[in-house]
């Protein structure tokens, strides 16, 4: 019997461009090209990149298709994108979002 | 083509809002007959989130490999390629609004968000317009849902379809609905492991449906299908029991921060948890949901009528050739009540031959056409009031929250809030509950949370009731153009319904920031 083939990525027989690098809180990951941040930090393991405003609770995707607004992590310096819709481009720097990302404006 | 008054507002015989099964049924078959059709759709691929796939970047060979029934979506896609069906992909639409037409017939003008960071406003004007927004899914709190790597069922199912991602190795597949089984079978399909599939509910519940299910064996194939999947992948599925505790750890950051375990209870026949039941099972990911809920926000905007579905959803009242209770609207799929990408391929292509019809009249050699289709219909939408039945979340779910938990996710209002406002402060109704907790007052607007908050409020059952369909910027907002009747020679000024004969017909302040809305959509928000 033919040997199941193990990844998502190997099921669909997927043949993506070239890998490219984003960052997470300056770690590199590595992307493929067509998937959302979300997906790329699903990928390395790390599923929180928010810790929420009143208790400081960590969070990640839920809903996955930009319902929940769960996902929000600040991108490049912009705060509350949505992860999970968000395409990820090559050397995106994506930082974990404390509360609603807008402590610059409290000072 | 469009029969456009303006460049800046093009308008078509059809608009389509929903580019899923029922969605695209209903634009390729109205097409087809001679319609001018403008299909939108807030994602940037056709499919809807049932044929949810890779973004082309990915180039996968096989997206059918992650799928059930994708047959039947290539040739609904082909259909679509062959015609005239104006696309627009990565449309959100926020509202729609009903304005009079230059020949006395009434317009629809929808408000749409476009481009990738959804700032760029679009109008779009139709003569009918075919709602064919899907669902959404049910969620019910329970202790620990919050912590990261429990997701939901349709949100793996979708970030695995579209991203080909899991959210690990081993994950927990709970909640109830029949949902559950085609997610559990993607995942093993891509490689994951389910140590478990919890239902809530128990399938033999079916067997009191008989001659609905004679009716139905397609259904009966599907459901089959899905668990002999399962059964070849030795996941067994757990009825009438619960996850009623998630165990991981939230300290710390990146990967560090996961689910490790979840505790599974026990449930009585109204889903109450029997305490002595629990059992640990090991896993590193959670995926949950209870069902699905037809998704209305832009149907109550328009002031369509709903009924109560046997789950405690509410559904579109539709009549025979889908319409709604307002004229000129029709609607087809889930909307109607949840039922699958079969009956919703139907309904829209039901939709597509009255809109046709009414636009038209009755086009040649369609009436034995719209005779199957009906009949189907009839079949299948029997199948979803016994499936919405089986699945009715019980009324003792309640009974596994713990008053820390979590209920609204975005403004981190517990359990325990929510009781207090009900129990001590004498709320009995969503918004008053939200008034004095801020459950559903977040990001999402309740999306996630209202129908659980109702269900702890103990109000009767209704539509959720969202003025903006979408999140709509006030940047986004200042760059809609103003609202003035187009310039139309053939046509008097004063001829323009919204303003009135004796209102003048430029530079109304009030006019321009929005559309006209009953007050009854005022503050209603879950």
């Amino acid at each position: 019997m033919r040997r199941r083939r193990r990844t998502p990525v190997e099921r669909v027989l997927a043949r993506p461009g070239p890998p490219f690098e984003i960052t997470f809180d300056g770690r590199p990951l590595t992307a493929l090209p067509g998937q959302s941040i979300a997906a790329v930090l699903w990928n390395a393991g790390v599923l929180a990149w928010r810790t929420t405003r009143v208790a400081g609770r960590p969070r990640g995707a839920f809903c996955g298709i930009g319902q929940c607004f769960d996902c929000l992590a600040t991108v490049n310096g912009r705060p509350n994108q949505r992860a999970c819709l968000l395409p990820a481009a090559p050397g995106d720097a994506v930082t974990t979002q404390k509360g609603d990302g807008r402590a610059d404006l409290a000072d | 083509m469009p029969t456009s008054p303006t460049e800046a507002e093009p308008e078509y015989d059809l608009a389509v809002i929903g580019a899923g099964p029922a969605g695209l049924a209903g634009a390729v078959t109205a097409e087809e007959l001679g319609l001018s059709v403008c299909l939108l759709d807030s994602s940037p691929q056709p499919g809807g989130q049932f044929y949810r796939h890779p973004a082309p970047a990915l180039r996968a060979a096989r997206p059918e490999a992650l799928h059930h029934d994708w047959p039947a979506f290539a040739a609904l896609r082909d259909r679509l390629a062959a015609g005239t069906v104006r696309v627009r992909a990565a449309h959100h639409v926020w509202t729609v609004e009903r304005l009079a037409g230059p020949d006395g017939e009434g317009r629809w003008r929808l408000h749409a968000l476009a481009g990738a960071d959804g700032g760029r406003p679009v109008r779009i004007r139709a003569r009918a317009l075919l709602l064919a927004t899907g669902a959404a899914e049910r969620q019910l709190p329970f202790p620990g849902w919050t912590l990261p790597g429990v997701v939901s069922a349709g949100g793996a199912q979708a970030m695995l379809k579209s991203g080909l991602v899991l959210p690990g190795r081993r994950v927990v597949v709970a909640g109830s609905g029949p949902l559950l089984l085609a997610v559990a079978a993607t995942l093993v399909e891509a490689g994951a492991h389910v140590p478990l599939l919890v239902e809530a509910s128990g399938y033999l519940d079916y067997a009191r449906h008989p001659g609905v299910l004679a009716a139905a064996p397609g259904k009966l194939l599907e459901g089959a299908a899905h668990a002999a999947a399962l059964l070849a992948h030795r996941v067994r599925p757990l009825t009438r029991h619960a996850i009623t505790r998630v165990h991981g750890t939230s300290e710390g950051s990146g990967a560090e921060v996961r689910v490790n375990a979840v505790t599974v209870s026990a449930l009585d026949r109204d889903w109450r948890p029997l305490p002595g039941s629990e059992r640990r099972v090991a896993c590193d990911a959670v995926a949950v949901g209870h069902g699905l809920v037809p998704h209305l926000d832009l149907a109550t905007g328009l002031g369509c009528a709903v009924r109560t579905t046997p789950d405690g959803a509410s559904a579109l009242v539709l009549d025979a050739g889908q319409q709604t209770s307002v004229p000129g609207v029709w609607s087809a799929g889930e909307t109607g009540g949840v039922g699958g990408a079969r009956l919703a391929r139907i309904e829209g292509e039901l939709a597509a031959l009255a809109i046709v019809s009414r636009l038209r009249g009755r086009p040649r050699a369609t009436a034995a056409r719209a005779r199957r289709l009906a009949r189907a219909r009839r079949r299948l939408r029997a199948f979803a009031e016994a499936m919405a039945a089986v699945h009715a979340p019980g009324p003792g779910w309640s009974h596994w929250l713990e008053d820390t938990t979590e209920v609204c996710r975005c403004e981190e209002v517990t359990a325990g809030c929510v009781r207090a406002a009900v129990d001590g402060l004498g709320a009995r109704d969503t918004r008053s509950v939200k008034l004095l907790t801020r459950a559903g007052m977040g990001w999402c607007q309740g999306r996630v949370c209202g129908g659980a908050v109702a269900r702890l409020t103990g109000s009767p059952p209704g539509p959720d009731r969202r003025p903006l369909a979408t999140p709509v910027t006030l940047a986004a907002l200042a760059a809609t153009p103003p609202d003035r009747p187009a310039p139309d020679p053939t046509a008097e000024p004063a001829s323009d319904a919204r303003t009135g004969p004796t209102a003048p017909t430029t530079d109304q302040p009030s006019a321009d920031t929005g559309p006209t809305r009953s007050d009854t959509h005022r503050g209603d928000l879950p």
